[in-house]
């Protein structure tokens, strides 16, 4: 703003020349990076290999549990910090019901901030982190992993071995990725919340001391 | 009724004589005269008013198209220019995204702020809207593609360019927002103030053709590029700089938007609409750029003239020869034009957003002065080249070589920037 009302007329001529001069250098700069190629790459689904091949294999994506081999101990359910895995248990008399089952496995990756520190404790490797990180979900309430399907069919926990030290596994990753699937299902068109078990609110969740 | 509708006809007819000979009145009376329908029977005034609807509607919707193609490029042109890919998932390269984007834009919700003067603030973009479409009318697509060739062409397109303004303002001061009034006031200090130097360039080949007729103008230049009003004599090139600069300003582009300044007014004029008005607005600023270019073309570029072709000649064609010949000067019409569009959207990339009171002495200061004295120039120039046309041919030769000297220069400092960083030209990476 210090500039001098009154111009001379050579100093006019050298803002029109100066002005000039910067268009020449600025505008050729510009172009030059039009023709070069850009620095930022494309979305990883346009890459050659599935993305999710190219993670390191210990990369914290989605939780998976193999139901398969989940002891039912719960001690994931109590290493999560911040709640977000659900265990609900049901005791059988161990002869026409198993002895203990599983009526519900859920897990809100909405929630869930991938710290890892469920996996370390599981004594089979039940629970491990995929490389898978993408999913769109229509619906928050999509977002929970449901392990067992229905709670009118509880899953039996599995009974390790003697003496075992590698204990079978289901491929990691498939079992997240048929779940990631149905987050594409539409929201209800009135959110609501399972009527058969109703999900605990915040002031409910709690552990019970062991 | 009667009386109206033959007066209205009567008016109509007037225009067909008067006009181009290839204007689309003229053919709509063509072809009721080969009915044997007079032209002052009220089923001609009907078939009349029909085919100008008809016109309206293709100029808007081309008009439209043509934004929202804008629209695209400008945003991977951008992205280019920042090192980004921009916009490539719907369609080839993203072409669609554009119509993706006024889909989304139609289904929004349109609100009205609490305070905002409801009828005003819902008129404000047709104002825009009109004011743009009304500027197709008179502009040359090609030899014979023009809604109306009128005999006041290029000042008919100023004061209807100028109609943007009122919507601009109406926008802004019924929107109850500062950041609206703020803008809205700054672009009607702006397109009013460059108004001035975009007359007088506009002048200057108004002068060399001796016609006001935007056609007319086209029809006094020639293919070559020394034929062309640019390359006359140097005030008409100062003058072509002149026009390019004002129209950028009258159209709120970069480095002129300071109406729509984003770091300092969220989005100006059109902060507080949504939906499809707020789409008119955006439809208006690309649309702009096709209208600014496209005079820009026409008056100072050659328009659609063909390198080669006497515009007489080309009258003179017929049957598929001429079919052909009218679709190649409406494609160079349209390339010339793309590129001038191109350089506004460089420009947007390039420079920095000019400070009010910068904006204004590079108004007054600079531009004003030289377009009158290059009006002045060329009057006078118009007398010397009388006397000794050799003279004509030596500036039109000299000014020509001058600036194919210019784009080489350009270019070589161009590929020198991309070579000395170590990089290489790669137009096709990553699309």
């Amino acid at each position: 703003m210090s500039e001098p009302t009154q111009k001379s007329l050579g100093g006019w001529a050298r803002d029109v020349s100066e002005s000039a001069r910067s268009l020449w250098e600025g505008m050729s700069v510009t172009l030059s990076y039009m023709f070069k190629k850009p620095i930022t790459t494309q979305y990883p689904d346009r890459m050659p290999l599935p993305v999710v091949h190219t993670l390191p294999t210990r990369y914290r994506g989605f939780l998976e549990v193999d139901m398969d081999t989940c002891t039912a101990c719960q001690a994931c359910e109590r290493a999560c910090p911040i709640d977000v895995i659900n265990i609900d248990l049901i005791r059988g008399d161990g002869v026409t019901t198993p002895k203990t089952a599983m009526e519900r496995f859920d897990i809100d990756i909405g929630k869930c901030m991938f710290c890892g520190l469920c996996v370390e404790p599981c004594p089979t490797g039940s629970i491990q982190h995929t490389r898978e990180f993408e999913g769109a979900a229509m619906a928050f309430d999509n977002l929970t992993l449901r392990f067992v399907p229905d709670p009118a069919k509880p899953y039996p926990a599995y009974k390790p071995p003697k003496g075992a030290d590698a204990y079978p596994r289901k491929p990691l990753g498939e079992i997240v990725r048929k779940l990631i699937r149905e987050w594409d299902a539409p929201a209800p068109a009135f959110p609501q919340r399972d009527g058969q078990t109703p999900r605990p609110g915040p002031a409910e969740v709690s552990h019970v001391p062991r | 009724m009667s009386a109206a509708a033959t007066a209205i006809s009567l008016s109509l007819s007037t225009i067909a004589k008067t006009s181009n000979p290839r204007s689309p009145e003229q053919l709509v009376d063509g072809l009721l005269r080969a009915r044997g329908i007079e032209a002052s029977s009220p089923l001609s005034t009907l078939a009349m008013v029909a085919a100008l609807l008809a016109i309206a509607f293709i100029v808007v919707n081309c008009a439209a198209i043509a934004a929202g193609i804008f629209s695209w490029l400008e945003r991977r042109i951008a992205a280019r220019m920042q090192s980004r890919v921009g916009p490539n998932r719907v369609g080839p390269a993203g072409f669609f995204q554009w119509i993706a984007d006024a889909v989304k834009l139609l289904l929004k919700e349109d609100l009205i702020p609490e305070g905002a003067n409801v009828h005003l603030f819902r008129a404000a973009p047709y104002f825009m809207m009109v004011g743009f479409a009304c500027t197709f009318v008179a502009l040359p697509f090609s030899h014979a593609l023009i809604a109306a060739d009128l005999g006041v062409g290029v000042f008919y397109l100023l004061a209807v360019t100028a109609f943007v303004v009122v919507g601009v303002l109406a926008s802004g001061w019924s929107s109850n927002s500062k950041w609206s009034l703020f803008g809205s006031i700054r672009s009607a200090a702006q397109i009013v103030s460059y108004e001035i130097p975009a007359g007088m360039a506009l002048l200057v080949p108004v002068l060399l053709a001796g016609t006001l007729s935007t056609q007319g103008i086209i029809r006094a230049q020639g293919g070559w590029p020394w034929q062309w009003f640019v390359f006359h004599d140097p005030a008409a090139l100062a003058a072509f700089f002149i026009y390019f600069i004002s129209a950028l300003a009258e159209g709120n582009r970069a480095p002129f938007d300071l109406p729509e300044a984003e770091s300092e007014l969220v989005a100006g004029y059109n902060t507080e609409y949504s939906g499809m008005r707020f789409s008119y607005f955006f439809l208006v600023e690309w649309g702009n750029m096709w209208v600014m270019s496209a005079l820009a073309t026409s008056v100072f570029l050659g328009g659609w003239q063909l390198p080669g072709l006497d515009a007489a000649r080309f009258d003179a064609l017929t049957g598929g020869a001429a079919i052909g010949l009218e679709i190649v000067s409406l494609a160079l019409f349209a390339l010339k034009t793309m590129s001038l569009v191109f350089v506004i959207m460089w420009l947007r990339w390039t420079l920095p957003r000019l400070r009010v009171d910068q904006l204004m002495s590079l108004c007054w200061k600079y531009l004003v002065p030289v377009s009158f004295a290059g009006a002045l120039f060329v009057a006078g120039w118009m007398l010397v080249v009388r006397a000794a046309p050799v003279l004509d041919l030596l500036m039109r030769g000299a000014l020509t070589a001058l600036g194919a000297l210019v784009v080489t220069l350009f270019v070589r400092r161009t590929l020198s920037n991309v070579r000395d960083v170590g990089d290489r030209l790669d137009v096709r990476g990553n699309w």
